[in-house]
């Protein structure tokens, strides 16, 4: 339907199409209302009309006077450019209820283009002064989805016909090529949002790599020197490349760029064309231009290079300095201490950090690194380096003073890397940087330039977090998205040599009318301040120096402009009650940022919550909150929690009706009361006779208490089936067995045990998993006499029926293998040996790998150590199964013995406090303060346990009884497995059938005449 | 079974002291399978229903553990943990599902089912 206006163009004989024409006058009654656009139907002189297309073709003018027009008039409220008389073409179908606008506007020509879109599908548009896209678009409403047609909005005239005929033959657009330069961080971050935005359906991507390596963890680098290889700090996911289909080069340099061509050249002379451009290359270190600075020892701290070439400097160095007491240098130095060298820091300013911290902080920071061993040089100018007496080099200060040393690490800020750039001709900031908008756009629409190499708003980011969001807007930019990055919060919150430093927003008070609080404790090494508003409302800044507690809360209060509370000095205080500073939930606006790592806000938390959401794990979930480090999950608790309550919603974290108790607290009260059965327990803590959920969870947990035998009377009844008969039920009711294989290692004798075992009673035979072998179809009265010939053979229990310790997988190692660097065999021996019978809240699998190749895939599992030349990688709380979690590294290069102690802290903790069926994978991620906790508990021993947890552990060791055994000493017990109380007839509905040479469960249709032809050949 | 094991329509299945407190055990009657429990505490608590499971279609119900929800005495089938009323038979979960229940009773130290 086309409804004509007269002076605005004619478009009927372009429209033969419309079913109906009609001409408006000003005396003719127009009604379009919001329910007519949702439905496709307008009021025309008195008559309803419905439509398919609405074509309208109306002056500014009219558009603005008619009343009629009123809804029109707020759905084109963007659109507000051009001259009153300019006419507009309208393209309207129905179902536009609430649209989403993205609009072009270009006031030189006085054009303008609006594309509404419902949902993901284009429905309506608005054009002024380029009815050349009229055509391309009337065929396009209401059937194009956005992706489609979001970018043709900026396109000229002449591709308009070439995107109408590849759109109208259903075709994708061919793909553009893609070029970034530099695989750093940013770089790499932005492969990945791009990817994950399904931008390689639109993009051919090459990626041309500086270096020898792809991305690294350059905040973390100096790790490398405390025993993380390259490959533990390298940020590419195993097989992105591969899979994504993103062609990488590394070692390839890039000479320049030329934008008119299109094209950028290598060092080597090899040329890459693009159609879009994203320059990634970061920064590099500054130099101070001291005489004498390039000595053969002296070194930057920026690449995985760099470090190689100080790690030889180090091999024959005693002394070793820093110039630059930032936050890059104080990483340095940590780098230079840990590879032994007695270790200088020179520093211009007169204090460390000058930029996030004060002089108070400064001096606290001095000070903790000063015990540390590294010695400290403020307000110190190096005025030449000269030839030393006692070491390799002297450098002289200004003021007469000198420092002798071996090597110099110069770490005295950056500078971005914009030769290309500048080269190239885009625009560059006076001081460096190529000049970016909003969408990360270069001088050049087609080149894009993020993370330190990019200048914004007249200032480079020099934090990974801005660059990441850099990198994410540029990402939806190129993938049509609306996305701008509007500068960053630099905040910091960071570990320097293990000190905690953070620094939020005006954290030198330099607002106008700043009122600063701070707080010293120089027994702790403590230092607090925080800056307010004159008014005293608002949080404008604040440093913590020596402990990072409040800096969440401080942060949401800055960001967010919370109102503080009356008495503001009651957040840098300490809480003599033991409190922590604690901000309500509701106080959150919806905007603040709960998870960073996953930039979950409190809006989108609420959000889950309204989507249906009824518990911290559903919003985890749905939301990925909490599921990175793991810093905000008490965060993300308290507001699921408050939101929950105030939607009348209880939250009880009984563990069932007969407790009024959480695990943690019921195993608690075990140890503390000495409760030795589930009738003490439910006489003095609960109530009624108790259930499935609670008797196998306290059976557990008295197991792991004190470890009887579990078919001991008062607790048998309490056994999940599994462990009451101390095999796996399967869905016929038989039974399987799965005797120990320790590490995997077998003997020939063992095996044809086994063999003749299956054999005799006609078990299925499958390999399992855990390098053991299950053997299935034994009826419950069987397994008595099965267990008696496995142990008869050496054989014990292998707990797969169990909620404990099921296996320790393990490659051959240095033994057999020609890569093994350890014996991972023994090792796993050693584990499995430890560990078997802990009964846990859920079941635990280890593995251990003799070398970085990782053969048994520890990465996968709740215990995963990996061999390295120096010792063991610990690796943590993996998890295959339904939803995979992989292991966090959590110590490096350890000895046999902190290995085993480090495993035994882990577990009883893991133990005493997660929930009932709760992994180590889900239980990491819900525990408050998440790996940095764990380490703390279990290798700084915070909480004073580390001793207990052992001796706990050790007692379940010392008691470890095979319990297949214990049961066959007493003929008493064999009662326990009888089939029925009054008869010893089989169970006939256990049937089976034979299939490739053994039996399988006979389905409901085999039973009428099962075969059974496997042969007893006992 | 002897005739001492027998009368007006009670059996004996078996001792008194074959039960197993807090448990379950399997009995026969003739081609038909039952599920007896003994409450951990003694007591009053002695129950008797089919030990075949309708849902899981196993005979698994004597291996469930026992308890009990809203003060109803509960069995749990060990296979998919639904909860059968001890006293009616009727699954909680799926009220169409349900298991037989015997009259069960302790004479002479010995067990009798109803049947």
């Amino acid at each position: 339907m086309l409804l004509q206006w007269p002076g605005a163009p004619a478009l009927r004989a372009r429209f033969a199409t419309a079913d109906a024409c009609y001409p408006v006058s000003s005396d003719c009654d127009l009604q379009l209302s919001a329910d007519g656009l949702a439905n496709g139907a307008i009021q025309f002189n008195g008559q309803q009309l419905g439509y398919q297309r609405l074509l309208l073709a109306l002056s500014a003018n009219e558009l603005a006077n008619c009343d009629g027009l009123a809804a029109l008039r707020v759905l084109l409220s963007p659109f507000a450019v051009g001259e009153a008389e300019q006419p507009i073409l309208l393209v309207l179908s129905p179902g536009l209820a609430a649209p989403t606008a993205v609009y072009w506007a270009d006031q030189g020509n006085n054009a303008a283009r609006l594309l509404l879109f419902e949902g993901e599908v284009l429905r309506g548009l608005a054009l002024q002064n380029c009815d050349d896209a009229v055509d391309f678009f009337y065929s396009a409403v209401g059937t194009v989805a956005a992706p489609d047609t979001r970018h043709l909005l900026a396109l000229g005239p002449e591709p308009w016909a070439a995107a109408h005929r590849l759109t109208s033959r259903g075709k994708p657009m061919n793909k553009q090529k893609l070029l970034v330069i530099g695989n750093g961080m940013v770089g790499h971050h932005f492969l990945e949002s791009l990817v994950d935005g399904g931008g390689m359906q639109r993009y051919d991507v090459t990626v041309l790599c500086g270096e020898p390596e792809p991305a690294y963890d350059r905040v973390h680098l100096s790790e490398f020197f405390s025993g993380r290889t390259a490959e533990d700090l390298s940020l590419v996911t195993p097989g992105f490349f591969e899979e994504s289909g993103i062609t990488l080069r590394t070692g390839a340099r890039v000479a320049s760029v030329d934008p008119a061509a299109c094209i950028a050249e290598l060092e080597s002379g090899e040329s890459f064309e693009y159609d879009r451009l994203v320059l990634a290359t970061g920064s590099y270190p500054f130099v101070p231009p001291i005489p004498g600075n390039d000595g053969e020892h002296c070194f930057v701290y920026r690449t995985l290079t760099d470090l190689e070439a100080m790690r030889a400097s180090a091999a024959s160095s005693k002394v070793g300095v820093v110039v630059g007491g930032g936050l890059l240098g104080l990483e340095a130095a940590n780098a230079l201490q840990n590879l032994g060298l007695d270790t200088h820091v020179v520093e211009f300013a007169p204090r460390l950090m000058p930029v996030q911290l004060d002089d108070g902080g400064g001096a606290m920071l001095r000070r903790k690194i000063s015990e540390l061993g590294i010695t400290v040089h403020c307000a110190t100018a190096t005025e030449q380096i000269v030839p030393g007496e006692s070491a390799r080099y002297r450098m002289e200060f200004a003021g007469g003073e000198y420092l002798e040393t071996d090597m110099i690490c110069f770490s005295a800020g950056i500078r971005p890397w914009d030769q290309l750039a500048r080269e190239a001709g885009l625009d560059i900031g006076e001081r460096g940087g190529i000049t970016v908008n909003n969408a990360c756009q270069t001088s050049d629409p087609n080149i894009y330039a993020i993370g330190e190499c990019a200048l914004w708003g007249g200032r480079i980011f020099g934090l990974v977090a801005p660059g990441y969001q850099m990198a994410r807007t540029a990402a939806s930019v190129l993938l049509d998205e609306e996305a701008a990055f509007t500068g960053a919060d630099m905040s910091t919150k960071l570990k320097l040599l293990g000190v905690d430093v953070c620094s939020i927003g005006d954290a030198h008070g330099a607002s106008a009318g700043a009122k600063t609080y701070s707080y010293t404790d120089e027994v702790a090494g403590v230092y607090r301040r925080i800056n307010i508003s004159e008014d005293g409302k608002t949080l404008l800044g604040a440093i913590l120096v020596g402990d990072a507690q409040g800096y969440d809360q401080l942060l949401q209060y800055c960001l967010n402009g919370i109102e503080l509370p009356a008495e503001p000095d009651t957040l840098i205080l300490p809480a003599r009650d033991g409190a922590a500073i604690s901000l309500a939930p509701g106080q959150l606006p919806a905007a603040a940022t709960v998870c960073s790592c996953h930039n979950v806000t409190k809006g989108d938390i609420v959000g889950a919550l309204d989507g249906g959401c009824v518990s911290v794990g559903e919003v985890r979930d749905c939301t990925a909150a909490s599921t990175g480090c793991g810093g905000c999950a008490q965060m993300l608790k308290d507001i699921v929690n408050a939101e929950l309550a105030e939607r009348g919603v209880e939250i009880s974290t009984a563990i069932c009706e007969h407790f009024p108790h959480t695990r943690q607290e019921l195993f608690h009260l075990v140890r503390v009361g000495q409760i030795q059965t589930f009738a003490e327990l439910l006489k003095k803590h609960g109530r009624g006779r108790g259930c499935d959920i609670c008797k196998p969870a306290v059976a557990s947990i008295l197991a792991a208490n004190w470890n009887d035998y579990v078919l001991e009377q008062p607790h048998l009844g309490l056994q999940d089936t599994n462990d009451r008969y101390l095999a796996n039920m399967q869905k016929d009711g038989s039974y399987s067995v799965v005797p120990r294989v320790p590490g995997g290692e077998i003997t020939p004798d063992q095996l044809i045990a086994i063999g003749e075992v299956g054999k005799k009673y006609q078990l299925y035979t499958k390999i399992t998993g855990g390098q053991r072998i299950d053997l299935f179809g034994a009826r419950l009265e069987q397994l008595p006499a099965i267990w008696g010939e496995l142990i008869d053979a050496g054989l014990e229990t292998g707990h797969a029926y169990g909620k404990a310790v099921r296996t320790v997988k393990s490659c051959v190692g240095s033994t057999w293998c020609r890569y093994g660097v350890q014996d991972s065999v023994s090792m796993a021996l050693r584990i499995e040996h430890r560990y078997k019978g802990l009964r846990a809240p859920h079941k635990l699998k280890f593995a251990v790998s003799g070398c970085t190749r990782e053969c048994a895939e520890a990465q996968s599992k709740d215990i995963g150590v990996i061999a390295t030349e120096n010792g063991w990688n610990l690796y943590v709380c993996g998890n295959g199964g339904m939803k995979p979690r992989h292991a966090d590294l959590f110590a490096v290069d350890l000895d046999d013995e902190t290995l085993i102690a480090y495993i035994d802290r882990v577990l009883m903790f893991y133990v005493a406090t997660a929930d009932r069926l709760q992994r180590t994978a889900r239980w990491l991620e819900n525990l408050e303060g998440g790996l940095d906790y764990l380490k703390q508990v279990v290798i700084e021993d915070s909480l004073g346990l580390a001793a207990e947890l052992e001796q706990r552990m050790g007692a379940v060791v010392d008691t470890y009884q095979c319990e297949w055994a214990t049961t066959l000493e007493d003929p008493e017990r064999l009662r326990l497995f009888q089939g029925f109380v009054n008869s010893e007839a089989e169970d006939e509905h256990i049937m089976f059938v034979e299939e490739r040479g053994q039996i399988r469960p006979a389905r409901e249709d085999e039973r009428e005449a099962p075969v059974v032809v496997v042969e007893d050949v006992a | 079974m002897t005739a001492a094991n027998t009368e007006a329509g009670w059996v004996r299945i078996c001792d008194e002291s074959a039960l197993l407190p807090g448990a379950g055990v399997a009995a026969r009657l003739g081609d038909t399978q039952i599920a007896v429990f003994r409450a951990a505490d003694g007591g009053d608590g002695l129950w008797a229903v089919g030990n075949y499971d309708p849902i899981g279609g196993a005979n698994v119900i004597s291996r469930g553990i026992i308890g009990d929800l809203d003060d109803e005495p509960v069995v749990s089938s060990p296979l998919y943990k639904q909860h059968f009323n001890l006293s009616t038979g009727v699954c909680l979960e799926d009220a169409s599902q349900s298991l037989p229940v015997f009259a069960v009773a302790l004479r002479d130290g010995g067990v009798w089912v109803e049947v």
